[in-house]
């Protein structure tokens, strides 16, 4: 039997963002309109936006124009993954031996089908127990928050997923014991579209041969099909002939790999819980050990009397029971009034009573091999990661950073400064040709926030730059701070239009122009023009 | 029988690498030399627990590129507009570089604390530095092996490396762009005459 959840990517990440949301946020609408995208190109969308007439492989412009409030998701693979795992969980917990076929699609076996049991009246009733099971699953699903799931039982394990994709919402499709060919030539061609790119191909072709049918498909005899359609094709084809047949592997379920230890009485001090947890993180690494695993990005919890604080930490390499002490350590005093260090990114949640529990939850977990040392050691490395640890506990986890270079126009907006003992993420690729950026040698000082400059020209009037890209006047002299200094040469303007839809709302929007200036000095400066006529100092050639 | 001849290179730097390695047998604190960008071969030579003072941001990161290039960690404090970029373009490993950027009134400790792990800390110090501190922090460059590069005030320095006469290459008036930058290194300090080198930056 076969559990799918249609357009899982947009469940998925619907899911996140309720779960990413405050307590008291308002609820969200899970059955708003909604699209995933990677590339600019719809994916997945949902029944609401389908409703609305927005298809797989729209532009996001053309879903919008479609849909305006279309709600718009970034694919990730991995978050459909993890989603999917507390749907497998919920199914486990009902009926063993699950088999996950890809995040959206699982199959377990079906009641029945294989020990049927005839009825009083010489019927099979196992087709009432395939529906009951669906039932009893379906029921379950929703308690864990999955509204949409459909199941579809058959003799195969592709007959099965056909079937659940034709089932109607929370019910089950059955397909008789040895009518699965039969069940599978009624369906129309378009339905391989489901399998992928190469589905997609063969449906469109078949169908511009005249094929509406899978029936029509069958009809044609192998030595074509094997010439014709390739291997796919053949695959395909013995199916609706009822030849292949595809068995599900089920799963083991994991392990349970995550830690917790509890306070009796309550603890109040971020060093005492510290403290305490050192012996739970020594074993959650040491449980992952066991398997040969380490990870890579461990969620921490850490619940008191009225709520949880939560955060996703990652690691560069692989956390040591020490890294995660201090990720505790840094974590509870980031969120607790008393303390003195601000956090960049709140944990959600400010710890406002004693401590009860602290967990780890394993978040990515990698074979142990790809972090292993070489057999020379890591020794240096291992040095320099403790001793920087110490810096972070002198002046916060934030303090320190690696600097990362990403792509990007403006001096400031090619790199990134991350955290050290995070791995960076989110950065723009660099290799795009990113017209409009200034070419030559990069700047060695590049300001966080720009330095107020003036530029005026010979008969000291303000220097702008027309709507054409045009200089008004020739830079002569530059004010940075209170000193004036004279220009020696210049080069320029480099115009930008970026982010002209966020006019007004602050920095970073409508049009503007760099330029290069070297003093009398010999300094040189990237300047930036912006629209209704401010200089500043984005960055220095020092 | 055969005999390999003998390579030498510059006379100077054998007989620097032969000091070190008898102040290494004799036991005491060993002055290894760091390595630096071939173009700044001539002028300054970075030796472990010296101090060395740079007037600009190009020069500091200049200075820590060839420990990096060979390997080795470095460190950026008191940068609070560091140019991850031009770090880069310098020769720098970024992948191997530790940024403190506002170490605030921790920042004594901060570069005593990355002294310890790198082997080249750049240091923008806030303010002045009292003789006491500053020989505190020689005491512990010399015994971790590491180099600091002070891009401001310091008591004393090992040597003190400005640029002279900067001119810029490839720019005119509204034409061209930033290219080259030539400059006049001035090496001085340590009791020695001051030694210059003309240097693109």
């Amino acid at each position: 039997m076969v559990l799918w959840c249609p357009d899982w990517s947009v469940t998925a990440a619907l899911l996140e963002r309720v779960d990413a949301m405050p307590d008291d946020a308002p609820p969200a609408d899970v059955a708003a309109p909604a699209v995933v995208l990677a590339n600019n190109k719809v994916v997945v969308c949902n029944a609401a936006a389908r409703a609305e007439g927005v298809r797989r492989g729209h532009r996001r412009r053309d879903a919008q124009a479609r849909c305006p409030e279309v709600v718009l998701l970034d694919a990730n693979p991995d978050r459909d993954a993890r989603w999917f795992e507390p749907v497998l969980a919920a199914v486990e917990a009902v009926r063993p031996g699950v088999a996950p076929l890809r995040p959206g699609l699982l199959a377990v076996p079906a009641p029945g089908r294989y020990f049927a049991r005839r009825g009083s009246g010489g019927q099979d009733e196992r087709i009432g127990g395939e529906e009951a099971a669906a039932a009893v699953l379906a029921e379950h699903l929703v308690e864990a928050g999955v509204w949409d799931s459909r199941f579809g039982a058959a003799d195969d394990l592709y007959t099965a997923e056909r079937a659940a994709r034709e089932a109607p919402p929370q019910s089950c499709l059955s397909v008789p014991s040895g009518s699965s060919a039969e069940f599978l030539r009624g369906l129309p061609v378009t339905v391989l579209a489901d399998d992928g790119p190469e589905g997609a191909e063969l449906a469109d072709l078949l169908r511009r041969l005249g094929l509406v049918l899978l029936a029509d498909f069958a009809r044609l005899g192998a030595g074509e099909v094997a010439n014709r359609f390739g291997s796919y094709g053949t695959d395909v084809w013995r199916r609706v002939q009822g030849r292949e047949v595809t068995r599900l592997a089920s799963r083991t379920p994991p392990p349970e790999l995550a830690c917790e230890i509890a306070f009796e009485p309550p603890l109040d001090s971020a060093e005492a819980v510290t403290f305490s947890v050192r012996t739970t993180a020594e074993r959650f690494v040491a449980g992952l050990a066991d398997r040969q695993l380490v990870a890579t990005s461990v969620r921490i919890e850490a619940e008191f009397e009225e709520g949880v604080s939560a955060r996703t930490w990652l690691h560069p390499r692989c956390f040591t029971s020490r890294d995660l002490v201090d990720r505790v350590h840094w974590q509870l005093q980031a969120g607790m009034a008393s303390s003195g260090l601000r956090s960049r990114k709140g944990t959600g949640e400010t710890i406002t009573s004693a401590v009860t529990l602290v967990r780890f939850l394993p978040d990515v977990v990698e074979p142990a091999g790809d972090h292993a040392d070489g057999l020379w050691g890591g020794g240096a490395e291992e040095q320099v990661v403790r001793g920087v640890a110490r810096v972070q506990a002198m002046v916060g986890y934030d303090a320190v950073r690696v600097p990362v270079l990403q792509g990007g126009r403006g001096a400031a907006d090619r790199q990134a400064l991350v955290p050290w003992g995070e791995r960076p993420v989110g950065l723009r690729p660099v290799e795009r040709p990113w017209p409009g950026r200034i070419p030559g040698p990069a700047p060695s000082r590049v300001f966080a926030t720009p330095l107020e400059a003036e530029v005026v020209d010979e008969a000291s009037v303000p220097v702008a730059v027309t709507a054409r890209g045009l200089v008004t006047g020739e830079p002569w002299r530059i004010r940075l701070g209170r000193h004036w200094c004279p220009v020696a040469s210049w080069a320029g303007p480099w115009p930008v239009d970026e982010g002209w839809w966020l006019a007004g709302s602050g920095a970073g929007s409508g049009r503007a122009a760099r330029f290069q200036v070297v003093g009398v000095d010999g300094r040189a400066w990237l300047l930036c023009w912006r629209a209704p006529g401010s200089w500043e100092v984005e960055a220095a050639y020092d | 029988m055969s005999v390999r001849p003998l390579e030498i290179d510059d006379p100077r730097a054998v007989v620097d690498r032969l000091r070190g390695r008898i102040a290494a047998l004799e036991g005491g604190p060993t002055r290894l030399l760091v390595p630096v960008l071939p173009a700044l071969a001539g002028l300054v030579q970075l030796r472990t627990g010296g101090v060395y003072g740079v007037d600009s941001a190009s020069l500091g990161m200049a200075l820590a590129a060839g420990a990096s290039q060979a390997g080795e960690w470095v460190g950026f404090a008191g940068w609070d507009d560091f140019g991850a970029e031009a770090a880069q373009q310098r020769g720098i490993v970024l992948g191997r570089t530790v940024l403190v950027p506002t170490p605030g009134e921790h920042w004594l400790e901060v570069t005593a604390a990355l002294v310890d792990v790198l082997k080249v800390v750049v240091l923008r110090p806030p303010g002045g530095v009292d003789a006491k501190s500053a020989s505190l922090l020689e005491a512990r460059l010399r015994a971790r092996s590491a180099v600091l590069v002070v891009q401001g005030e310091w008591p004393r320095c090992e040597a003190r490396i400005s640029a002279e006469q900067v001119t810029w290459d490839g720019i005119g008036h509204g034409r061209g762009r930033l290219r080259e930058r030539r400059a006049t290194l001035v090496a001085s300090g340590g009791g020695r005459m001051p030694v210059r080198a003309d240097v693109v930056l």
